[in-house]
């Protein structure tokens, strides 16, 4: 089993974390591969620091091991334990942590030059890595005078500057206020380019970037783990309960927390006066040749251009006739998959516009909904939500 | 029509200013008893200026006698000083970092001389590093070295009362001090040691140097450890409390002087204390 595991992430991470503190017992294994994106995704208090903890070798294992790039970090068992300093990995802690009393190029220059480099050529490295963030002339400021948004980008240049061999990111947007989170997810899903999204990231993110790298997101935002993330597991009371690509969450959630979070649905568009012109991500061309384009009606007309729009599942009425009256938002579509989650049964909507609709089983009945069945779908402006596109 | 909004609206806000600076004064046995603590801290003071040599301050400042006290005074305080914090920091850190048994036993021990009349510390080190001391003997019998009436005394008697102050102030920050931002430096690579020289100490910085600078306030003021442990041999051990003591029999005028000094420097040091860390913190 070991070498097993050693074969298949010789470059990732393959964590196995038991940890007890206090009542609240911990039991986690994952793995993330190189160049690949995990999102941890858990309600407060589900563990999730305690894994950054864990695996940054800020708090000793009780049980089982950390192994990163082929190498063991923490073994009880076997009696290893390389301390937090002797590994290579880049924290980005929630709420920055950047230290105070240095400015934003000390900060970035600091991991190099504690492990070994001089200070001179430190503070090239460092220069560039601000230059890579967009906050080039800012390195002669202290933390205390860079916005929420601007910190979070030193935070980050400061953890990839060494070049780790894992980045974890602890709510890395999670001290932001809106506008800020957007902007900075662009800018994370730009630096954490993986394969996926590798497309869209800046020459300067591809070479200051943690491409190769495996990566762990924490957040307790489904937004930031479906956009951000390859794969998502989600941690619940110090275990996890589900782990899967966000897609396979959608169709399947395992727990009632996992359906709510991953039933929210995040269109990309175009805004101009709150109409929304819905981006096409299928590649597949439609017998026509060309796809209508959607448009969506939004209540919030303030916002041009790129967006990202989110829609609660619940806020998604289905009708088997043309609904009448007030909804700006209706069209013609075919469920998909219909899938009971006991309370709550999850529709899942085909073109053109997939969606997911989460209503009760006493309405599914009513509406015989099966797979294939056609259906009306209306949503009320009010319930679309604008926020910037994250993703060039 | 202005003149009818005018006198509708006149009564608010005359009223509540007065609601709230009513609220802001104390009841009155509070302001007697206040008042009465003023005066006590005042009058000294003022009994001080009343009886001070004003023509002569300066001929009195100069003598050979005050001059060697003030010298021995500097220089005595501002090395134990620096002992207090060379021994201190470490201390604190111990304490507040490392859960040990006897922790709480270590912290009482090391605090004791803030509440040890400073006489009794002075004579506990004397019976320990005197030269019949249960340390000093030995050490003055392979050495010849004698810490009792020198300026080595003079320093140790200093730091002993001087350095719990470091201890207590250093511990407390360092327990308010946000560990993560020493988390976040052991991973970006640095050692334990770099850690706390780059990161911990000159985040603690401010309460660093407001522990230096009253430890050393309390080794220019101390008199009961000095006296009994190291005497009061002019131009050796004489610092100057010691030598506003002496003067008070032979000489008032000097005596004075002296303290009018002493006065200034403490006034002098608390005002720039207020203002360079209270506010900030």
């Amino acid at each position: 089993m070991n070498t097993d595991a050693m074969s298949t992430t010789a470059s990732g991470l393959e964590a196995d974390i038991r940890l007890r503190r206090g009542e609240f017992e911990l039991d986690v294994s994952l793995s993330v591969e190189a160049g690949e994106t995990a999102a941890l995704l858990g309600p407060n208090g589900a563990g999730k620091s305690t894994i950054v903890a864990a695996v940054a070798g800020l708090l000793p294992l009780n049980g089982g091991s950390v192994r990163l790039a082929g190498s063991v970090l923490d073994d009880p068992a076997a009696g290893v334990f390389v301390p937090p300093e002797g590994r290579r990995i880049g924290v980005v802690f929630q709420d920055q942590v950047l230290f105070r009393h240095l400015n934003a190029l000390d900060n970035v220059a600091f991991g190099l030059t504690s492990r070994g480099m001089r200070r001179a050529l430190a503070r090239e490295r460092a220069q560039d890595w601000l230059d890579a963030m967009d906050l080039g002339d800012l390195g002669h400021r202290r933390p205390r005078a860079l916005s929420g948004g601007q910190r979070q980008r030193v935070a980050l240049a400061r953890a990839l500057a060494c070049e780790p061999d894992l980045l974890v990111a602890d709510e890395p947007l999670g001290s932001l206020d809106v506008t800020a989170r957007n902007r900075l997810r662009r800018n994370l899903a730009a630096h954490l380019s993986s394969g996926r999204n590798g497309g869209s990231a800046s020459p300067a993110a591809r070479r200051h970037g943690a491409g190769g790298v495996p990566r762990l997101l924490i957040t307790h935002d489904p937004t930031d783990a479906f956009v951000l993330a390859d794969h998502v597991h989600i941690l619940e009371n110090g275990r996890l309960t589900q782990s899967g690509t966000p897609d396979e969450l959608r169709r399947a959630p395992a727990t009632a927390y996992a359906a709510d979070l991953s039933g929210i649905n995040l269109v990309r568009g175009t805004a101009r006066d709150g109409e929304i012109t819905v981006a096409d991500d299928d590649p597949t061309p439609s017998p026509t040749g060309r796809r209508p384009a959607v448009v969506l009606h939004a209540a919030d007309t303030s916002m041009f251009g790129a967006v990202l729009a989110t829609i609660h599942p619940r806020a998604i009425a289905l009708h088997r006739e043309r609904p009448s009256g007030s909804p700006r938002n209706v069209w013609r579509t075919t469920a998909e998959a219909v899938e009971p989650l006991g309370d709550i049964t999850r529709v899942l909507l085909g073109s053109p516009l997939p969606l997911t609709a989460d209503i009760t089983p006493g309405a599914a009945h009513e509406l015989l909904i099966r797979p294939g069945t056609t259906l009306w779908v209306s949503v009320k402006a009010t319930e679309v939500d604008l926020a910037p596109d994250s993703r060039d | 029509m202005t003149s009818t909004t005018t006198s509708t609206s006149a009564p608010e806000p005359a009223r509540r200013p007065a609601r709230r600076s009513a609220r802001d004064l104390p009841p009155w046995p509070v302001a007697l008893l206040a008042c009465i603590g003023v005066v006590l801290f005042a009058l000294p003071l003022v009994g001080l200026v009343a009886r001070a040599p004003w023509t002569g301050l300066w001929t009195h400042l100069s003598s050979r006698f005050v001059v060697d006290a003030a010298v021995l005074s500097v220089v005595s305080s501002i090395a134990a000083a620096a002992v207090a914090a060379l021994v201190g920091v470490p201390l604190a850190w111990v304490l507040a970092r490392v859960s040990f048994p006897g922790r709480s036993a270590i912290r009482a021990l090391v605090t004791l001389p803030m509440v040890l009349p400073p006489v009794v510390g002075g004579a506990a080190l004397l019976f320990a590093l005197g030269r019949r001391g249960v340390v000093g003997g030995p050490l003055h019998d392979a050495t010849g070295l004698l810490l009792p009436y020198s300026i080595w005394g003079v320093i140790l008697a200093n730091a002993f009362v001087a350095t719990p102050l470091v201890i207590l102030t250093v511990e407390g920050a360092l327990r308010n001090l946000d560990r993560r931002y020493e988390h976040a430096a052991a991973t970006l690579g640095a050692s334990r040691l770099r850690v706390l020289w780059r990161v911990t100490l000159p985040m603690i910085g401010p309460a660093l140097g407001v522990a230096v600078v009253v430890a050393w306030a309390r080794a220019l003021g101390e008199f009961g450890a000095t006296v009994t442990f190291a005497g009061s041999l002019g131009g050796r051990t004489q610092t100057l409390p010691l030598a506003v003591f002496v003067a008070l029999e032979s000489n008032r005028d000097a005596a004075v002087a002296i303290s009018l000094v002493l006065v200034a420097l403490s006034l002098g040091l608390l005002i720039s204390l207020r203002d360079r860390w209270w506010p900030s913190r």
